[in-house]
């Protein structure tokens, strides 16, 4: 929370940073200027950054990163091609993407994406095997269930 | 002895609308979505920095689970906000609870001082209410 001398006195600092944290996660894809932003929210950019960082822990322009990796994510999860993630989610290049994706995630795009194709095919061939057997009995979906009631 | 909580399960009246609910208004992410055959569905999501932690959402529907016009009481308890599922943390709580705002959460307590933490305390889009506190240094 904000460093300030009593509870929420400045709600509409709030406001304009969270407005300017929503236009980030709604524009990610777009070649956005860090420095509309804070004129929008009627802040110097130095201004800017400071409370936005107190707020979110990092800087603007990293938070925007760390969205766009989060997207990237998402794409490739769907099987969306590398290339086109990258320019999707408003990379300029897909070096600077692999580098900065491998850095977050830990794995290349293209390791991840194969990784998380896998999860799903076997999700969709062996569900059981990701749903805990107490649940899956409560709805009728295990067959072969080993569950014994506790004397 | 017990270590973690790993499955947890919120009952909600409507899948489709649990899952835009807490996905693009709460920020979690889907941890696991098997379909399991008509009708049917295990979804589960996590908070965004707890990808241990599944939050299966659960509809409430006649079955091996809910029998003899259960799923009908059920559901209404659920509507008249009878269940509080737990506490969920956020860094900041005056910028989560303006968010959350923004994207149209129904809070049923602003952000108010306790002696235990800053809380909020807001309902998903099935009538389940949750606290929301800011995390405390240490």
């Amino acid at each position: 929370m904000l460093k300030m001398e009593t509870a929420y006195p400045k709600i509409y600092l709030y406001k304009r940073i969270v407005q300017a944290k929503l236009f980030i996660d709604n524009n990610f894809q777009d070649k956005i200027d860090l420095d509309n932003i804070s004129d929008e929210s009627h802040f110097s950019k130095f201004h800017f950054i400071r409370l936005f960082k107190e707020i979110y822990g990092k800087t603007p322009h990293k938070y925007l990163t760390s969205v766009r990796v989060q997207e990237a994510k998402e794409h490739l999860e769907k099987g969306i091609p590398i290339t086109e993630t990258c320019y999707a989610v408003g990379f300029d290049s897909p070096s600077s993407f692999t580098g900065l994706f491998k850095r977050a995630v830990g794995l290349t795009p293209k390791a991840y994406r194969t990784q998380q194709l896998q999860r799903k095919e076997e999700i969709a061939e062996k569900p059981l095997k990701f749903i805990p057997n107490c649940f899956a009995q409560a709805k009728g979906w295990s067959e072969n269930s080993n569950f014994q009631e506790v004397p | 002895m017990i270590t973690r909580l790993n499955h947890v399960s919120v009952y909600v009246l409507n899948q489709d609308s649990a899952l835009d609910f807490y996905v693009n208004k709460l920020g979690c992410k889907v941890h696991t979505d098997a379909p399991m055959g008509p009708g049917m569905r295990w979804l589960t999501v996590c908070p965004s920095e707890q990808p241990d932690l599944e939050i299966s959402l659960m509809p409430i529907e006649d079955g091996v689970m809910f029998k003899d016009g259960a799923a009908e009481q059920m559901k209404a308890l659920v509507k008249k906000g009878t269940f509080g599922f737990g506490v969920f943390e956020c860094d900041d709580l005056r910028a989560t609870f303006e968010e959350l705002k923004a994207k149209g959460v129904a809070f049923k307590k602003e952000p108010t001082k306790e002696f235990y933490a800053y809380e909020a305390l807001f309902v998903d889009d099935s009538g389940n209410w949750f606290s929301l506190v800011e995390k405390k240094d240490g």
